[in-house]
């Protein structure tokens, strides 16, 4: 184990697992430039500089996929994703499909996402549901930086194209990660971050925090609150979430996203559908808003949902019957 | 001593697009009857049996929605890629990919794009893989697009980086004047497509697309090069869709001066008269070509009819790896 941050996490998988396999490759708008050792150990034509043009990089990278190698692209900021879409969503998502089965797409998409830098809404959007929505895709987005080098050692490893986000808000924060070249977190399985029995409380990346923080208030009040973190919002443990939810009852879903066909309302749709008769309360959503991300601080952080939110939703759902439920669920 | 071995080259590239044209004429009355629409190539079949016959089994091509002569001339089985358009099991994508977006990986045949422009998004990709290793020894790949997509701007980032990254590409326009529903005229100059190429710093053609002899021997010259050094050709096809953008499709759009000009240069009929004028082949012979043309479509129109369709229960198969699902 050593202690190191989320970047440092990324880090070593990349150069782990170009290490590994030697048909891993990185390319990216300035990615030899920002990481001279993996130039330096991997020479320039596996750590490759692109133009600046998102949607040859992410059609290359479905190409050279296609053919043999297997791409990790750094397509920076989120919202450059849109440019990037065709290839991703068309190509890679629907080729195997549409060839029958007889080409596969093991490529990583990396961007960066969410709030933290003020850097408004052309580089901060939370895509991710978008992807999710897209067949053949797979979405990863980690909380801690153990997982940040477990998640992105499997993605890479995958058969499969994946979408893998980073938060930019995690970035810094550093954890304990194990040194082992195998550490790799399976894709779909989510994590229990806190045992409870009162209420769950799931989310992702880096409300998991928020959660964290909002059960120990909560325990305070002697209040038990259960965190899920899904860390893979596809394929999503569907287990775990539901496993969680009947043994308390209680569901609070916390997302920076905006909730409108987001995670949160497929979570709400799998708790209404497959463990109804488990629910003591309304299902909650605490997402971010429908509007683009400003860029001044405090608006967004008012776009967030705080810990201080999800506390109040879960002493408002501890005072609420199961008898009354429609009086919530606008909320 | 085998019959193929005596034909000469000039004359089998007539077959091959004989064959081609009896193929997307049988899809055509096919779809009288109700099977799915389809974009044929007819008229452009010169520029599909030039360009592929200049390529070795070794080599990889992408191409787009009007991709059949480009099979054909690979060497598809026409009852596959008949029962793949009908959407049967034993088509080469096992129904799923339909007409628009057929790939045949035992042919060498990757990623056919119908998004228009995704075809030039990809290729770079495997021309990259070529040159990292991944393919066989000497390969190079071919990128079939129309003059539409070299209005996306997808056409000028790929060339860019196959000229930055050296790729062992051969970009290849099939200049056919029609984008769908749109004349070229109205889209673009005259000489925008070779002009736009030239200005990546590649090495450019513009070659008659309906003389098959033209565009074979600057495709033979273009893989050469690309074999050589490594570095992409473009060579723009200039030529023309005969039929309409889809079938049904009644052309009314068109004008008919146009369209007759061109179909005084029909293809096929110009190797035929030159291989006639060179007595390559007589007229018996040209009948038994058509003949035999005929005939290997009548039977693919049979096995591809007689093709079961796919188990609905398959309908998510492929959508994610599954065990054993790589070759
Ligand atoms: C991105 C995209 N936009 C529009 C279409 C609809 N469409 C299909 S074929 C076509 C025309 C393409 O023209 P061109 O590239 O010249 O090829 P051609 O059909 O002439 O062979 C269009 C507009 C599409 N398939 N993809």
């Amino acid at each position: 184990m050593s202690r190191i941050t989320t970047e440092q996490a990324i880090h070593q998988a990349l150069a782990e697992e170009m290490q590994r396999d030697a048909r891993v490759f990185l390319m990216g708008e300035g990615v030899a430039t920002k990481r001279p050792d993996l130039l330096r150990d991997f020479g320039a034509a596996r750590v490759r500089n692109t133009p600046l043009a998102e949607a040859i990089i992410a059609g290359t990278a479905v190409g050279a996929a296609a053919s043999g190698l297997r791409p990790v692209i750094d397509l920076l900021f989120a919202p450059f994703l849109t440019y990037a879409m065709d290839a991703l969503v068309n190509s890679a998502g629907k080729l195997r499909y549409l060839s029958g089965g007889q080409f596969e797409f093991p490529l990583v998409a990396m961007s960066m996402t969410g709030s933290g830098w003020c850097v408004g809404a052309q580089h901060n959007h939370n895509l991710e549901a978008m992807f999710v929505h897209a067949p053949g895709l797979k979405v990863v987005m980690p909380s801690t930086p153990a997982d940040f080098k477990g998640l992105l050692k499997s993605a890479i490893r995958d058969a499969d194209p994946v979408l893998f986000f980073t938060d930019l808000g995690l970035l810094h924060q550093e954890g304990e990660v194990p040194d082992d070249g195998d550490h790799c977190v399976p894709l779909g399985e989510a994590v229990v971050r806190r045992a409870g029995r009162d209420v769950t409380l799931v989310s992702y990346a880096k409300t998991v925090e928020v959660c964290l923080q909002a059960a120990m208030q909560l325990g305070a009040q002697g209040i038990s609150a259960e965190v899920v973190d899904l860390r893979t919002l596809k394929p999503f443990d569907e287990a775990t979430v539901l496993n969680s939810l009947r043994k308390t009852g209680r569901l609070v879903i916390v997302t920076e996203a905006s909730g409108l066909c987001g995670m949160a309302a497929e979570l709400a749709a799998l708790a209404a559908t497959r463990a109804f008769a488990a629910l003591r309360a309304p299902v909650v959503r605490l997402t971010g808003p429908d509007a683009p991300a400003a860029s001044s601080w405090v608006l967004e952080q008012a776009a967030l949902p705080s810990a201080d939110a999800v506390v109040q939703a879960v002493e408002g759902l501890l005072h609420q019957a199961v008898a009354e439920p429609a009086v919530l669920a606008a909320s | 001593m085998s019959a193929a071995a005596t034909v000469p080259a000039t004359v089998r590239r007539l077959e091959t697009m004989l064959l081609a044209r009896a193929y997307e004429e049988a899809l055509v009355e096919l779809q009288h009857g109700g099977a799915p629409g389809t974009c044929t190539s007819v008229g452009q079949e010169a520029c599909a049996v030039g360009v592929v016959g200049a390529l070795e089994p070794r080599d990889r091509l992408l191409t787009n929605h009007r991709s059949a002569a480009h099979l054909i001339a690979r060497g598809a089985d026409p009852g596959r890629l008949m029962a793949e358009v009908l959407g049967r099991v034993d088509g080469y994508c096992g129904g799923r990919s339909g007409s628009l977006h057929i790939s045949a990986r035992e042919l060498g045949v990757v990623l056919t794009s119908t998004i228009v422009g995704g075809e030039l998004s990809m290729a770079p990709g495997v021309a990259l893989a070529q040159k990292m290793g991944q393919g066989e020894a000497g390969g190079i790949v071919a990128v079939f697009f129309g003059d539409g997509a070299a209005c996306e701007g997808i056409f000028h980032e790929a060339l860019n980086l196959a000229v930055q990254w050296q790729l062992p590409l051969l970009f290849v326009c099939e200049n056919n004047d029609w984008q769908a529903f749109v004349h070229r005229r109205e889209t673009m100059p005259d000489n925008a497509i070779a002009a736009w190429a030239a200005g990546h710093g590649l090495a450019v053609r513009t070659v008659d697309g309906n003389d098959v002899e033209a565009v074979h021997a600057a495709a033979s010259e273009a893989v050469a090069g690309i074999r050589a050094d490594g570095r992409p050709r473009f060579l723009e096809l200039v030529t023309y869709r005969l039929r309409g953008h889809f079938e049904p499709d009644d052309q009314a759009y068109v004008d008919p001066a146009e369209l007759a000009r061109w179909q005084a240069r029909d293809p096929l009929q110009q190797q035929a008269d030159r291989l006639l004028a060179q007595a390559a082949l007589d007229s018996a012979g040209l009948a038994r070509l058509h003949e035999a043309a005929r005939a290997r479509i009548a039977a693919a129109v049979a096995f591809a009819q007689a093709s079961a369709w796919p188990d609905p229960r398959a309908l998510t198969r492929h959508v994610y790896a599954e065990q054993g699902d790589r070759p």
